[in-house]
């Protein structure tokens, strides 16, 4: 069921420092005693023993596994002198984000709800923390990232993940009718699921799910990432610099080919951060027709990306066909290159400075080795400000759905302990509802009459 | 030439099963009450099936009986049949279900609305409601009568505009041949009420001399009856009780419906009422589930003092003939003699969503209504929304805040906020897969959560009220005690766990744990307990239960302390939502046209995401900052 939840456990990442160190955030309900439970101080002292606005230093460990995730310091600072006026926990990851997304993940496993956007500022709000007059930018926070991770949601919608989770939904949805179809006509001839039928069923949709998210965990950085799109003109050096990424060997973790008819996308991963590259390295390559069209579909890509890196031919003139592009990326999260430094300089950075009031110019050379380390940082600076937007929501996106993955299989679990000890169907049907609910969660399927109208359309059933 | 008969407080329209418990409530509340309809001997008619109950729909009864309404007592005095259903799947959903002797039925409730002090019958059809600046001042009858009133329930069940059909034959007339209401629809829609039109039917009834029984199935009774009234015990209404029957159609029934389907006024497209899923005719049964052989019917007695059977599972609307050569293919019905042919009925009913969640109307101050006429089947969905409409036409007159039941309280919460949020495309019927806190509201229970208020209303008596406080403190006393008996291991003990094919046990442990064993409970382990006190069989269900599922039951207590909370949030009445900023237009829209509540209620609406509810939340703080 939708609707607000005013005063649970909230958890999510908040990529405010520089660098591989993240903060893990928790407001809210029992977020000390959650942090507790997944918390081994050096000290060996509990943190609910921990004054207000202390520092522990210790371990997260993953509370299924025993494994150690990662060493950290925690702040632990109490209700009412806090951001949102509740209990808040922070945990200061030092492992970069793909760490700290498997702490959040961990958090997630023990009770917290991933926060919606803005939902730390709006609860700050509610509590009385944020004055009246900052409203209005609570609520255009919540109505634009709301439109943001939904769109977000509906890229990941469309693959396999999808299908999967809707063909496992329909079988539970079968075996929930099944058995609210007899307890709502208990004289109708339905055919009933038997206990063994139920435990084979329910048994088989837990392997399932373990395998989903088995695949989850592999193909995290595969399908997660900053958008990041090259574009420039022709010759001006946009294979070499991927070619740099790639052969800088950093971490490449694999590649995927022509997802569309001209360009080839490349994930690296760079100190932590999942980057995705679009090269649109063939888009200029038939003739000159193709030039108006080039500088259409560099705009097209630059459109979708989180990220820009414009490369302009420092040793040639700008031309108009930069100007148009250059005036195109105003208002888009952009780095510009100025490639071929080495070379006799005919554009500078002064020259550019009409078009950068926003953006960042780096001088380099991918072939001398030039500046190239300057990108790198930039590129992780925009990501821990959290910047490039979608980074976050992307990935968190994705922890949501493996968390509702998680919790469907939790209840599945129980259910079968259910069918197991033969306790009445009803209980049954209880924890595979709930089953149910989480999977909703990850397809956005209403669930309000979809029980009864799977029971309707399964049997035949009335006076 | 028109007069003023009379001036009252409340006038119902409508004497079926939501018309009876309204005009009883405003009565008892102490209004000044006359119910109205078309014939007093239709007064609580049971018009299609024979019995009170089953699935959800027991739970309606029990609550409409906790909170002091009529239908529960009513059945318990005239059941010639009663069975718990549902007995292993479960403590949520058991319920119960009674078959009535349909002519007792009519006259004991007609006799008790005569009894009740402050209440009048009259036979008579509203044609009119008077209203004076969208507020109900009045209605006027066939008889240019006038009733001057404050409040004015609609019960008028599918009595407006109905008309019957089967085959060619359209009879524009109510159920069962009596009178159809044919002017009040033209003035309801006047003052700007919407009007649909939705269909229902009803099977044959058969002369049970003609039947032959022996190739049929007997049904029996349970020999434990459980009274729907918690006024009665066991012992007050044990009687003898009838069989009713069990035989199936075959193919050969399957073939004639399709060769005859042309001549259904269903499939020519004579009928253009929405019907409901919940009772198909046959001919539905046949063309949607085609590759079923079979559809089981039962046989049911109409009462005592009649040889009328109701043959349940075969409604249709195909012609006359063609329903006796149909129902002779069924075993023991091949010289059957058809006492009433089967029909489908079409009748005007509102979508409820112009409705308050009190039951009145969002732009007629003063009226309200209840019943099949704002699009619910079914005489125990009725029956709950003329309690609540009833009670909340007093607390209009009173000039209090309405009763609303929630969701977490009763399965008429479910019922009226599921009609009003979301409206029905459809007769809706009362399932148990529509309460989604069902642990909590069960049968057993349903006087723990609602015959408080039924006193605070003054529809449960002290003496009642009373007996009820000291069964509460019964059960509360012996949970504490099972909850404090250790059983140690012993051979006896261990020759019943045996027995019951349970763990046997190396150390002391609490009775209560014991109980929580799948395959044990508080009956199985009466031997172990030798304090044991000897209580009614209610209280040690309750015990059972309360213990048993202790852990499933705390686990909804939760959410519902949750849900509880987004209920808190109220939003005023009068708010104008499309002036608030953020909110999606789509959203904006639904709000003004639903006007919730609640923060809760909002959330229930289609088209309202999580997003529009936080900056509904935002505005609320806003607004309270300010004022």
């Amino acid at each position: 069921m939708k609707g607000v939840r005013l005063d649970d456990t909230i958890a999510a990442i908040s990529t405010g420092g520089m660098g591989a160190i993240g903060i893990v955030r928790m407001s809210g309900g029992d977020c000390i005693a959650l942090a507790d439970k997944i918390f081994k101080g050096k000290k060996n002292i509990s943190l609910l023993q921990k004054k207000s606005h202390t520092i522990s230093y210790g371990n997260i460990i993953d509370n299924r596994t025993n494994d150690i995730i990662d060493e950290v310091l925690v702040t632990v600072m109490k209700a009412p002198n806090t951001y949102t006026k509740e209990d808040i926990v922070e945990i200061n990851c030092h492992g970069g984000i793909i760490v700290m997304q498997k702490v959040l993940e961990i958090i997630l496993n023990n009770g917290a709800r991933l926060a919606e956007p803005g939902e730390f500022t709006k609860r700050s709000f509610l509590n009385g923390r944020i004055d009246l007059s900052q409203a209005e930018a609570v609520i255009d926070l919540i109505q634009s990232k709301t439109d943001i991770s939904r769109q977000s949601a509906m890229n990941q919608l469309e693959g396999r993940l999808h299908k999967k989770v809707s063909d496992m939904r329909s079988r539970l949805l079968d075996m929930i009718a099944s058995i609210e179809a007899v307890i709502d006509y208990p004289e109708h001839d339905i055919e009933e699921d038997t206990y063994q039928t139920m435990e084979q069923k329910t048994t088989k949709m837990i392997e399932e799910m373990e395998e989903l998210l088995k695949t989850a965990d592999r193909g995290k950085v595969i399908r997660e990432g900053i958008q990041t799109v090259i574009i420039g003109k022709p010759n001006v050096g946009k294979s070499s610099l991927l070619n740099w990424f790639l052969e800088e060997e950093r971490a490449i973790v694999t590649d995927i080919p022509g997802t569309t008819r001209d360009t080839v996308e490349e994930y690296i991963n760079i100190e932590g951060i999942p980057i995705k590259i679009v090269d649109t390295a063939g888009i200029h390559e038939t003739g000159d027709i193709v030039e108006k069209i080039g500088v259409e579909k560099s705009k097209n890509y630059a459109e979708k990306a989180d990220l820009i890196l414009l490369i302009l031919d420092a040793s040639c003139h700008l031309e108009q066909e930069d100007k148009e592009i250059l005036n195109f990326i105003k208002d888009k999260k952009t780095i510009i290159l100025l490639n071929k430094i080495d070379l006799e300089q005919k554009i500078t950075k002064e020259m550019l400075i009409q078009y950068t009031q926003n953006v960042e110019v780096i001088n380099i050379s991918v072939k001398q080795n030039i500046g190239l380390e300057q990108l790198v940082q930039q590129l992780k600076k925009l990501f821990f400000e959290g910047k490039a937007i979608s980074a976050e929501d992307g990935l968190l996106g994705n922890v949501r759905h493996k968390n509702a993955l998680y919790q469907a299989k939790e209840a599945m679990e129980k259910a079968l302990t259910t069918i197991i000890t033969h306790m009445p169907e009803d209980f049954i049907s209880m924890d595979l509802q709930v089953a149910n609910i989480a999977l909703g969660e990850i397809t956005g399927d209403c669930v309000d009459e979809e029980i009864i109208d799977r029971i309707f359309t399964k049997f035949c059933l009335g006076k | 030439m028109s007069y003023i008969a009379d001036i009252i407080d409340v006038a119902v329209i409508g004497g079926g099963h939501a018309g009876c418990e309204a005009a009883l409530a405003a009565a008892r509340m102490g209004m000044k009450t006359v119910l109205f309809a078309i014939s007093l001997d239709s007064i609580a008619m049971m018009p299609c099936n024979p019995s009170i109950g089953g699935s959800s729909k027991g739970h309606l009864v029990r609550e409409i009986d906790a909170l002091g309404g009529e239908m529960g007592k009513n059945i318990d005095k005239t059941y010639i049949q009663t069975k718990m259903l549902n007995t292993a799947k479960g403590p949520a959903v058991y319920s119960l279900r009674a078959q009535a002797d349909k002519v007792q039925y009519q006259l004991e409730m007609k006799h008790t609305l005569e009894k009740t002090e402050n209440l009048r019958i009259r036979q008579d059809e509203i044609i009119e409601l008077i209203v004076q600046d969208n507020m109900i001042k009045g209605v006027k009858t066939n008889g240019n009568s006038i009733y001057e009133c404050k409040t004015v329930i609609l019960c008028t069940g599918t009595y407006l505009k109905a008309r019957c059909l089967y085959g060619d034959t359209i009879t524009e007339c109510g159920p069962n041949h009596l009178m159809a209401a044919t002017k009040l629809s033209q003035c309801l829609k006047d003052l700007g009420i919407q009007l649909y039109r939705f269909k229902t039917g009803t099977p044959a009834r058969m002369n049970k001399n003609s039947i032959d029984f022996s190739k049929m199935q007997p049904q029996y009774g349970d020999d434990n009856v459980v009274p729907f009234s918690f006024e009665n015990t066991p012992e007050d209404i044990k009687r003898n009780q009838v069989l009713c029957w069990l035989t199936y159609t075959n193919e050969q029934t399957h073939d004639i419906i399709k060769q005859n389907l042309h001549r259904s006024p269903m499939y020519s497209g004579v009928i253009e009422g929405t019907g409901p899923r919940y009772c198909p005719s046959i001919e539905d049964k046949v063309v949607r589930f085609a590759d079923k052989q079979r559809h089981q019917l039962f046989i049911e007695p109409e009462g005592e003092n009649t040889e009328e059977m109701y043959i349940q599972g075969m409604s249709s609307s195909l012609p006359e003939d063609v329903q006796i050569a149909m129902y002779r293919t069924i075993p023991g019905l091949e010289h059957c003699e058809m006492t009433r042919n089967a029909y489908a009925i079409e009748y005007d009913c509102i979508d409820a969503t112009q409705l308050k969640i009190s039951l009145e109307f969002k732009n007629i101050k003063g009226l309200f209504s209840a019943g099949q006429f704002n699009g619910s089947s079914g005489y125990e969905e009725a029956a709950a929304q003329g309690l609540i409409a009833g009670i909340n036409a007093v607390k209009y007159i009173k000039g209090e805040s309405p009763i609303i039941l929630k969701r977490s309280d009763a399965y008429i919460g479910v019922l009226i906020d599921d009609l009003v949020t979301k409206g029905t495309k459809e007769p809706y019927r009362m399932m148990t897969s529509r309460a989604e806190y069902r642990l909590l509201l069960r049968q057993d229970n349903a006087d723990q959560r609602l015959t408080p208020l039924g006193y605070e209303l003054g529809l449960i008596s002290q003496q009642r009220y009373q007996h009820f406080l000291q069964k509460q403190q019964q059960v509360t006393e012996e949970i504490k005690r099972v909850s404090n008996v250790i059983i140690a291991p012993s051979e006896v003990v261990e020759e019943l766990l045996q027995k019951y094919n349970s763990t046997p046990i190396h150390t002391g442990i609490r009775l209560s744990e014991l109980m929580k064993r799948p395959e044990l409970d508080y009956q199985k382990l009466a031997v172990l307990d030798t304090e044991r006190p000897e209580l009614p069989f209610a209280m040690q269900e309750q015990v059972n239960i309360q213990i048993k599922y202790e852990g499933y039951i705390k686990q909804q207590l939760k959410q519902v302390e949750q849900f509880q909370k987004m209920e808190k949030k109220l939003l005023p009445e009068d708010l104008d939502y499309s002036t608030i900023k953020g909110l999606r237009i789509e959203a904006q829209q639904k709000l003004n046209a639903i006007r919730p509540v609640s923060l809760g209620h909002a959330s229930r609406i289609t088209g309202v995401s999580p997003a529009d509810l936080s900056v509904l939340l935002i505005y609320m703080e806003q607004q309270k900052a300010r004022t």
